[in-house]
């Protein structure tokens, strides 16, 4: 069977407030993350970030650094994610994005990583350690290949919303919160006014992410934002129902793209 | 675009929310570094406080029982606190209070650091909060009560491998939690730009000192400076002044750990490869998918799976040479300095010690070692005697 074509990220924004979800590659196993990804793709997800477990997330709160050591107790490699991602992608056009920290990414090989990204049809990246200071490191490679490295705008930016802004692609990364990823209960960055810092540069869609968990939350910054990101939340479910959580996956997102549209 | 960079090593490969406090603590530095008022209050911190100048001190006994080249031991052990780490920590909490921080974080080893940036709390009146790993917190139990004495919290770091890395993972996750008021004290030669060059400065002081005092007492220069590579601190500071000197030959010593040919060891240079970690590109011990990999050794200060970029480039263009030094060498030099000259230094510095004594006899008499003797070995002496079978507990 073939690859089908993935569809672009930019089609997801596209009238509609887009809900974009996150967990582990190889957490609980990468069978699992397969199924999981299709289910949560049924459930009405726009998009799916596939993280590649590190040994060292330092962007992560405990409940996605258990899952990278789950991950990667199983021998989870990055060989083995791109098998998986090409297997997915037999099956659905959803865009597919990586989130991964540098060191994988170098190690591996620049053009080796980002030629099998094409390959397999990974559409984007997020690297939470790599600032727009340091790009220059993938970008030329990953533009080749046509995938959009994901910019991160922070509640720390300030003075350099609209430098990181102008020059997005995919989308633009929202971090809600100061701190590292979990579920919080309250966000406190006042959202609106750096999207509309943002807005005065670009046209890039902005999905906002860090501590989202409820449908509540997730409804109020739909408001604002064009789409919504849960990854802490999801980790969770898988890491209480292991092989079994397919179904309260597909509940949960169900339930948070319903409160958004 | 990429900034403090060392040959293809170092940079700033951090998170988006620490940008912003990273290039005001750049500009803080490139203001203070050239200010006058500064550096003396500096200076007079590090002499009034710190007790410095440290002695360069001819071992005399060492010298004759290795029958070879003449060996002086720069004395950092006898700074107060116990270590090279306060001359570091003084000038980042000076600066820090120029910032107008009011909250000091750090990550400690084998809490030779800890102890020294909740001493400079303590005097600066800033709150002071230590990451430490929980391998580390057992084995250096005392300096943990230490660090609460002088009125800082410390946090017994449960993740991944539980020692120095991890410890450096916490304190950067904590810094992104609550950056406005808080200065992160990086302990070593490493991290994001401008921490290599910032730390690098306040360390160099060792080596403007000792450059000094041997064209004093010997009225020419050294053969070869030796110190312990961790991080690699106390190292870049004994080495700075001298690398114009390209007769002075520079040695850094790797913990070896049980051995480079074992998966037990720390050695990043013998071992390691280039990689993208902390906030550097450097060289690191990691596997081929650029997972860090888990290091061993038994000093807690050098069980550091990096380098620091400046350390990695002066291996690449041959300025300096790595050597490692097993856990069984380095309890060796332990016991002999404190047996030879009544010295008891860190077990991190008796890394640097084994070398020079395999390397003395092979020099002739006129020749010169200057052996950086990074801190004192109180804080070790508990846990090499279990290393020896004893059953002594703190």
């Amino acid at each position: 069977m073939s690859n089908l074509q993935a569809n672009k990220i930019s089609k997801i924004f596209k009238d509609n407030k887009a809900f974009i979800a996150f967990l582990t590659a190889g957490d609980p196993s990468l069978d699992k993350t397969e199924e999981f990804i299709l289910a949560i793709e049924k459930a009405g997800a726009d998009l799916v970030e596939i993280g590649i477990p590190f040994s060292d997330p330092i962007a992560e709160g405990p409940v996605i650094q258990e899952a990278n050591e789950r991950a990667l107790s199983v021998g989870t490699t990055t060989d083995k994610i791109f098998m998986m991602v090409r297997r997915v992608r037999q099956k659905t056009a959803i865009p597919l994005v990586f989130l991964t920290y540098i060191n994988p990414i170098f190690v591996y090989g620049i053009d080796r990583f980002f030629k099998a990204c094409q390959e397999s049809g990974i559409n984007g990246i997020i690297i939470p350690d790599l600032p727009f200071e340091e790009k220059g490191e993938v970008l030329d490679v990953a533009k080749t290949y046509g995938v959009d490295v994901i910019t991160l705008i922070a509640p720390t930016s300030k003075d350099r919303i609209q430098t990181l802004a102008k020059e997005a692609t995919g989308f633009i990364y929202l971090v809600s919160s100061m701190g590292v990823t979990g579920v919080r209960s309250e966000i406190k960055t006042d959202l609106k006014s750096m999207i509309d810092d943002i807005r005065q540069v670009s046209d890039t869609p902005v999905a906002v992410g860090f501590g989202i968990s409820d449908p509540d939350q997730a409804k109020a910054i739909a408001k604002i934002a064009n789409g919504v990101i849960v990854g802490s939340a999801i980790v969770k479910i898988i890491a209480e129902y292991g092989d079994n959580a397919s179904d309260s996956l597909y509940n949960y997102v169900k339930s948070m793209k319903k409160a958004i549209s | 675009m990429s900034k403090g960079k060392y040959g293809v090593h170092g940079g700033q490969y951090i998170p988006e929310t620490l940008m912003n406090a990273i290039i005001e603590l750049e500009a803080a530095y490139e203001h203070y570094k050239n200010d006058k008022d500064f550096q003396d209050e500096l200076t007079e911190l590090l002499n009034e406080y710190a007790g410095r100048p440290s002695r360069l001190y001819y071992a005399k006994k060492m010298t004759e029982d290795l029958g070879g080249a003449k060996i002086y031991l720069k004395r950092e052990d006898l700074n107060h606190t116990g270590s090279h780490k306060i001359n570091n920590v003084l000038g980042q909490a000076l600066l820090a209070k120029k910032m107008g921080k009011t909250r000091l974080i750090a990550e400690t080893g084998a809490g030779q650091h800890g102890v020294a940036t909740a001493t400079a709390a303590a005097l600066m009146g800033f709150e002071c909060e230590i990451f430490m790993g929980k391998e580390d917190t057992d084995r250096q139990a005392l300096n943990v009560f230490r660090m609460e004495l002088l009125g800082a919290r410390v946090h017994v770091v449960t993740s991944g491998t539980m020692t120095l890395k991890d410890a450096v993972n916490e304190t950067m996750r904590e810094w992104t939690k609550r950056v406005e008021d808080t200065h992160y004290v990086l302990g070593s030669v490493m991290g994001p730009h401008p921490f290599p060059e910032m730390v690098r400065d306040f360390q160099s002081v060792i080596s403007k000192e000792a450059r000094q005092q041997i064209l004093e007492k010997e009225g020419k220069l050294p053969n070869v400076v030796i110190a312990c590579v961790g991080g690699g601190s106390n190292a870049m500071g004994a080495f700075y002044n001298f690398i114009p000197d390209k007769e002075v030959k520079l040695i850094g010593c790797e913990a070896a750990g049980k051995g480079v040919d074992t998966a037990l060891t720390a050695a990043t240079i013998a071992k390691g490869s280039l990689g993208i970690f902390h906030g550097m590109k450097s060289y690191f011990c990691q596997d081929e998918f650029g997972q860090i990999a888990p290091v061993y050794s038994i000093s807690a200060g050098l069980d550091y799976p990096g380098i620091g970029p400046e350390h990695a480039n002066l291996h690449d263009t041959k300025r300096a040479e790595y050597v490692a030094i097993t856990d069984d060498e380095a309890v060796n030099a332990f016991e002999y300095l404190s047996k030879t000259e009544g010295i008891i230094p860190a077990i991190e510095s008796a890394h640097a010690i084994a070398y020079a004594m395999v390397l003395a006899p092979k020099m002739k008499k006129d020749e010169i070692i200057i052996v950086n003797v990074s801190g004192r070995g109180d804080k070790d002496v508990a846990a090499i005697a279990r290393y020896k079978g004893e059953n002594i507990y703190e």
